[in-house]
């Protein structure tokens, strides 16, 4: 048996699954300790389902905690922005292009140092190690107890950042250290931007891993426990203590993937339909489908395997205008319960309409019995045709494909959707988050700069998903579960010399005992 | 009259070289971020028309050389370009009086503005491709008689070469082996000439014009207007004369390779309503858009993917499966239509055996 958590902003959620089946689950507000909402979360499945804590194999964390922190800009520490490029890189230094607000936060201490390699693998410059130790000694000066390591090309060759982490950890014992190449891809500001961001989070991570840890502890739950990461695989919980930045969009990729797994669909699209705002993805080979654009956090421009996500203005608070003509973006959000009509407010939300309509027994239905029925049908088509449009936006061919609908809202969509090959509705789809976090795989990832001089093209992508299978069962994948879900090549414009840049993803089950 | 460079222009530059690069010229994220450095520490941009050189002025046109895929991992030191305008000074034992771009697309747009921000020397509104291109002698100043060399390329360490050649394919062949042992991407001037000259062989006006296509998109998209249209309704009033959207579609399928040092490969985009297809093939920049077989547009005039409600436009290396895109082309001003610059960078400059027509009277 597994457990699926997710702690979002507003609730926290639990789902007990035996296998690939649904025993128990509930929904509870999300407590400012965090732990006692987990708490409280997973006492009632256990304790509904009549299982014990000794049957519970794995818990499967999704959680917003450290995105909104980077929002927020609260509980981050100040890090050392280390860089290893120099001579190369000294025209954009650490934080050039970050809001001036997060960049105070975080203490804007940079450092640049001779080093960094080349795309094909040779030294820009040989790490100056005397330097290094100068930097450890001024960061020690100052009290800094995180440091972002990021060295040119470390995506092809890590092991200037391997040597730099030996030495600082040599002079500087306990200072938590984060390495670009465990955290981004190819991209060097993007990646180390990230790994800034990972820095700045090291502290929170600690303390957010320990209530984890000890909400399982007061249930005396045992078992092992991952959180999910941005592209709805697992980590362990002490590599989040290490790499909190790669939790930042789980919750999307969480609520996509447990509709995935509800509907049996690994190609589909799915409406996440919430209380103020819908989230449409696409679901490729079971997984969300990443974002290629350069995607911010809190301001700050990442390059993260982030899902491609719309979200729009659409939710079960959202006002209606116009005779149904306009709903949204606006939304009564959270005051639902309060404000909407058919709980005695006086706003007409997209709730009302389908109330009104009969779709749905919630609240006083005679107080919306006065809406005309053309108000009504005019808001009905409005929303179906918010929907369409969504979906219609975020589809990748004119192929129709199913839709998924899940959250709150999804009563929101009376009709088909002409977008849509079928509208799938699974049961379970509001905690379709934990579920999805439930039954979260491992993954394994290559991206790098291949030379061809000495090697054909078929070889180096041999070598690419290798290295993808290999990183997914070090990350703790079952050898016989892993798959390659995704390769994409991008040759090196202006080069003659033949390189190109391989990007190998591969999945697996996790392997539990 | 000159013009100096607002901060707040950049971004809408930016967005304009991209579209003027028609797929190649990499993203001109970092050149923006490069300028914006020299303007917060008290720089300034000053931006001059051809006019305004005198006959006898040196120019010395300054550019980033290499892979984009480079770049956007192993930044620039700031000074490599700088270097290399110095050197070729000293080589040529005369002072500019202005730099230039030698491609108007990507970061070449913004390289010049590093250079002339730092060293106090205007740029000119103009440069050589009136797009971009991918190769060296691809410019309206080979075309038009300019030897390309002495040329100087250096990288970061400031290991720099001097590069003198009997012909500008030389140029390019022998450039392009340097750019690779100096990792990739390297900093280049080239080109020198006097004002005279410039104003003879240049594209006239086209930093301006990239200022005002990523102005043009940004406020059709703030006022909720068509962005397309706006740009169509803007090019008339430009040398570029006449632009209308070709094809719209989703990419469907995606071919890169890398052939003799080029990014080379063909997207194909099919119609929403499915049926009609167009395959673009590229050479970092697009080439030629055919639909069933026939030419809808070809090199030199510009066949700009664009993202389909954004009309952002998107790069070579960018382009993925399922985008939703409209194809664009536009005509390029007549110095780049002659029958001696559609020699080097017509359809023959690229092996593609088909003759040049241009977009205007292609129905």
């Amino acid at each position: 048996m597994r457990v699926g958590v997710d702690v979002g902003g507003t609730n926290t959620d639990a789902v007990l699954m035996d296998g690939l089946s649904v025993v128990a689950w509930h929904k509870t507000p999300t407590t400012a300790d965090v732990s006692s909402g987990i708490i409280a979360a997973l006492r009632a499945v256990l304790g509904g389902s009549g299982i014990g804590p000794a049957a519970i194999q794995g818990v499967m964390i999704g959680t917003t905690h450290f995105t909104n922190a980077v929002v927020e800009r609260k509980r981050l520490r100040q890090v050392a922005a280390v860089r290893l490029a120099l001579p190369a890189a000294r025209s954009l230094p650490p934080m050039i292009d970050w809001p001036a607000d997060l960049a105070h936060t975080l203490g804007l201490h940079r450092y640049m140092l001779q080093g960094g390699h080349e795309f094909d693998g040779r030294e820009i410059a040989t790490l100056d190690e005397a330097g290094l130790r100068q930097v450890a000694a001024d960061i020690r000066g100052k009290g800094l107890a995180a440091v972002a390591i990021t060295s040119v090309f470390s995506p092809v060759n890590a092991g200037m950042e391997a040597r730099a982490r030996a030495i600082l950890a040599e002079e500087l014992p306990g200072c938590a250290l984060s390495l670009s190449h465990d955290i981004g891809r190819v991209g060097f500001l993007e990646r180390e931007n990230a790994t800034i961001m990972n820095a700045c989070l090291t502290a929170l991570a600690g303390t957010v891993v320990n209530s984890f840890r000890a909400a399982l502890a007061e249930l005396k739950i045992t078992a092992p426990f991952y959180i999910s990461q941005n592209d709805g695989t697992l980590m362990s919980a002490d590599y989040v203590e290490r790499y909190p930045v790669l939790t930042f969009a789980s919750g999307p990729t969480n609520s996509m993937r447990g509709a995935a797994f509800l509907s049996r669909t690994k190609e589909a699209m799915v409406v996440d339909i919430g209380g103020t705002t819908s989230d449409v993805g696409m679901l490729l080979h079971g997984f969300p489908r990443e974002s290629s654009v350069a995607v911010e956090i809190g301001g700050v421009r990442t390059n993260f395997r982030m899902p491609d996500v719309l979200s729009f203005g659409l939710g079960g608070g959202s006002l209606v205008r116009d005779d149904g003509a306009r709903i949204g973006p606006d939304s009564v959000g959270y005051e639902l319960t309060e404000k909407a009509l058919v709980f005695g407010g006086d706003v007409l939300t997209a709730t009302d309409i389908v109330v009104a309509a009969g779709r749905i027994d919630i609240g006083e239905r005679r107080r919306v019995g006065r809406l005309k029925g053309a108000l009504v049908n005019t808001a009905l088509a409005t929303m179906n045709r918010m929907v369409d449009e969504a979906v219609d936006r975020m589809k990748t061919s004119a192929e129709r494909l199913p839709v998924i609908l899940v959250g709150g809202g999804a009563i929101l969509v009376t009709a088909d959707l002409p977008a849509a090959s079928a509208i799938v509705r699974p049961e379970y789809s509001g905690v379709a988050n934990a579920i999805g976090a439930a039954i979260a795989q491992v993954g394994g990832e290559v991206d790098r700069v291949f030379s061809l001089e000495r090697q054909s093209r078929e070889e180096a992508l041999g070598d690419a998903k290798r290295e993808a299978i290999d990183k997914a069962i070090t990350a703790g994948a079952t050898r016989e579960s892993v798959q390659i879900v995704d390769v994409e090549e991008v040759p090196l414009a202006y080069l003659p010399s033949s390189a190109t840049r391989i990007r190998a993803k591969a999945v697996g089950d996790l392997a539990m005992r | 009259m000159g013009w100096t460079l607002e901060r707040g222009d950049l971004v809408d530059l930016c967005r304009g070289a991209a579209f003027l690069g028609t797929g190649g010229g990499g993203d001109p994220y970092i050149g923006r971020l490069m300028v914006e450095q020299a303007l917060d520490e008290g720089h300034t941009v000053k931006i001059i028309g051809l006019d305004e050189l005198p006959d006898d002025a040196l120019v010395i046109p300054t550019a980033m050389m290499g892979a984009p895929t480079v770049i956007i991992e192993k930044l620039p030191g700031g000074e490599e370009a700088i270097r290399s305008l110095h050197r070729l000074e000293a080589h040529l034992g005369r002072k500019a009086f202005a730099t230039m771009p030698i491609e108007a697309g990507g970061i070449n747009s913004t390289m010049p503005l590093v250079v002339g921000a730092r060293l106090g020397l205007p740029v000119v509104d103009a440069d050589g491709m009136g797009r971009a291109f991918p190769e060296l002698q691809m410019e309206t100043f080979a075309v038009y008689g300019v030897p390309g060399t002495p040329m100087v390329i250096t990288n970061e360490w400031g290991d720099a070469t001097l590069v003198e050649c009997h012909d500008n394919m030389m140029m390019e062949w022998l450039a392009r082996g340097i750019t690779i042992r100096m990792g990739g991407s390297a900093y280049i001037a080239e080109y020198a000439m006097d004002g005279k000259t410039a104003r003879r062989v240049s594209v006239p006006g086209t930093l301006s014009l990239v200022l005002e296509i990523g102005r043009c998109i940004r406020a059709a998209r703030q006022a909720h207007r068509d962005p397309f249209a706006a740009l169509i309704e803007l090019l008339p009033r430009t040398p570029y004369n006449f632009g209308r959207v070709i094809f719209e579609g989703k990419i469907v399928d995606l071919r890169r390779e890398t052939t003799q040092g080029w990014a080379m490969g063909r997207a194909r985009i099919g119609a929403f309503s499915g049926g009609a297809v167009m395959d673009i093939e590229f050479k970092n920049e697009n080439l030629v858009a055919r639909v069933a077989g026939k030419v809808r547009a070809i090199v030199p005039d510009l066949i700009c993917v664009l993202d389909h409600e954004t009309a952002e436009p998107i790069t070579t290396e960018t382009l993925r499966y399922g985008q939703r895109v409209k194809v664009m082309a536009v005509a390029v001003p007549p110095i780049m239509r002659t029958p001696e610059a559609l020699a080097v960078f017509g359809p023959g400059g690229f092996g593609i055996d088909e003759p040049f027509t241009p977009i205007e009277t292609i129905a």
